[in-house]
């Protein structure tokens, strides 16, 4: 399909009597928003002149809530933010909290988090990939996406117990170590997915009805992604060569052999692409980290009086008994200094940070959540612009927009 | 973290300035009226042309706090990799800094949010509504005087029936 230059439309729009153009309502409920987003769309026949989307129906306040739950309880709230990657959310919280603290944890704990995080990125990639072949029309994709995404899920569940919302981290650690059963079903994931790989890439990449539909559509260009904040997947597929796993390395990233997966298309057929790399690329992340994973405890010591000590210490010492009771009162806790502090990961979407602010108590003065989703749908209108309408599921799908991240 | 070069080549420029370093981030306080030229010096200057975020901390029942709103810019350059936090301070009644949608697009949707949550108006915005709020929501809600709870807004919303649709 031919593109419609963007700024004609515009002319379009503004210079002549707008009384043909039609507005139509997408959404709230809709299956091709996928969550709960409505766009007010003003359409010439089919083309669109312009969208406007109408966010925040599932905004709860997660961010006042921050301030009254301690830091904790609140990885409990960051898994509902992004509940396709809910293991990404509560790796980059507790990196925050434990920035603030000034606490590093053990090695293990490290390639652990690493591994659930690309797990999740796995997991949330395919997710996207499959609503993008859905929305345009290949429902077997879906279907063979589905399959390792419910592998991961049963990873999860050996690892915390949790299939959905995890709430895996924990200042200072982890809620449980992994066990020999879970790495082992680690392994066997890492062993049969590229098999799925190669059968889902066979069904999508040279799929003509796919490729006419993404390929051209909704481009976007480097210098527009750095201009209105694009991170992730999104600008690496228009050209941006930004990765805070390579350009920022934090955890255990300096380790591993991976490489940034980029393209100069930035249409959503590009976007496809670079996710479908990505997981490649997580894949080896996640080989390498469990065939090397280290040794040792999984929680920092007591001694750093963040992280409850076992049952096994309370009860027959008494630095285990201090510290157990110095957690769990209300009035001690934390030392937490009364500075500001922003820390930020790649989180399958793009950048997810925390800007927090500590007061010198166990909850945050101020938990701001920097959602990389938010930022993705404001560039929608840009891109959907000129477009006709039934491009607009398409691009929609392609930017992977999680409404419980971008409302929170 | 920025370059040693950049923040002496801003100290220059800027010696209302002030700078501090916490964790390895450096972070600039900037006061309210030179907020735009800063900024504008850092995305054309400095190549930072990366708005991370905006956002807002009122610093209500803060220790040792002087100002009510502590707004946040942060920074990123995607060539260098290097980052700054921008903070300046505004009070009340009727906080106002000027809008930086005019040097960086993403800045459009963040500003809303800001105004949204904390009542913080942005000169110069092209569109400056409420995001994540009904229209009809007259308070700022992450300010610390709004109790957890709400103010019973949520129940006495507007029920329309099938009938009277």
């Amino acid at each position: 399909m031919p593109l419609t230059p963007v700024s004609s439309t515009r002319n379009l729009a503004h210079d002549e009597p707008q009384a043909y153009l039609w507005t139509m309502n997408f959404g709230p409920q809709h299956p091709a928003t996928h969550t709960t987003i409505r766009l007010v769309l003003k359409l010439d026949g089919e083309r669109v002149v312009d969208a406007m989307p109408d966010i925040g129906y599932l905004h709860s306040g997660f961010e006042k809530l921050g301030e009254h739950l301690d830091f904790n309880q609140y990885v409990t709230v960051t898994d509902r933010m992004n509940y396709c990657s809910p293991m990404a959310n509560n790796v980059a919280w507790h990196l925050a909290v434990e920035k603030l603290l000034g606490i590093e944890v053990p090695p293990r704990c490290q390639y652990l988090r690493v591994i659930v995080a690309e797990l999740a990125r796995i997991s949330d990639h395919l997710v996207c990939n499959a609503a993008v072949g859905l929305d345009t029309g290949a429902f077997t994709f879906f279907v063979y996406a589905f399959n390792p995404r419910e592998q991961i899920y049963d990873i999860f569940e050996a690892l915390c117990g949790a299939r959905f919302t995890n709430s895996y981290t924990r200042v200072g650690g982890l809620m449980y170590d992994a066990t020999p059963k879970a790495i082992e079903m680690i392994r066997e994931f890492v062993r049969g997915l590229p098999k799925a790989l190669v059968d889902m890439r066979r069904l999508l990449d040279g799929n003509r009805i796919f490729v006419e539909r993404t390929r051209g559509i909704g481009v976007l260009t480097r210098e527009e992604a750095v201009n209105r904040s694009i991170t992730g997947p999104i600008a690496r597929a228009a050209g941006v060569t930004r990765d805070l796993r390579k350009d920022e390395p934090y955890l255990t990233y300096r380790d591993f052999d991976f490489d940034v997966c980029c393209a100069q298309e930035g249409d959503c057929y590009a976007r496809y692409l670079v996710r479908m790399a990505e997981i490649e690329e997580s894949l080896k992340i996640v080989r390498q980290a469990v065939e090397n994973l280290p040794s040792g405890p999984v929680n920092v010591g007591i001694d750093q009086r963040v992280i409850l000590p076992e049952r096994r210490q309370v009860y027959s010492t008494i630095e285990g008994l201090i510290s157990h009771f110095e957690l769990s009162m209300s009035n001690r806790g934390f030392v937490v200094p009364c500075e500001e502090v922003y820390s930020a990961t790649e989180a399958p979407n793009g950048e997810l940070g925390f800007y927090l602010v500590g007061d010198g108590t166990n909850t945050a003065y101020r938990a701001r959540c920097r959602p990389p989703s938010l930022l993705n749908l404001a560039l929608f209108p840009h891109l959907v612009r000129g477009h006709a309408l039934s491009d607009v599921v398409a691009v929609m799908s392609s930017l992977n927009i999680i409404a419980a991240e971008l409302d929170r | 973290m920025a370059e040693p070069a950049t923040i002496a080549a801003l100290k220059a420029l800027f010696p209302d300035v002030s700078f501090s370093e916490f964790r390895g981030q450096t972070r600039a306080v900037v006061p309210r009226r030179s907020i735009y030229q800063v900024l504008q010096t850092l995305k054309d200057r400095f190549a930072f042309d990366l708005l991370v975020d905006v956002t807002c901390v009122d610093y209500l029942h803060y220790r040792g706090a002087k100002d009510r709103f502590g707004l946040v810019y942060l920074l990123a350059n995607t060539q260098t990799n290097e980052r700054i936090i921008v903070r300046t301070f505004v009070n009340d009644p009727e906080p106002t800094v000027p809008s930086v949608v005019g040097l960086w697009e993403g800045a459009n949707w963040l500003e809303r949010e800001v105004w949204d949550l904390f009542g913080i108006r942005f000169e110069g915005h092209p569109d400056l509504r409420r995001i994540v709020l009904p229209e009809e929501f007259t308070a700022h809600p992450l300010r610390k005087d709004y109790p957890l709870q709400g103010r019973g807004e949520r129940h006495n919303f507007p029920v329309i029936t099938r009938a009277k649709s």
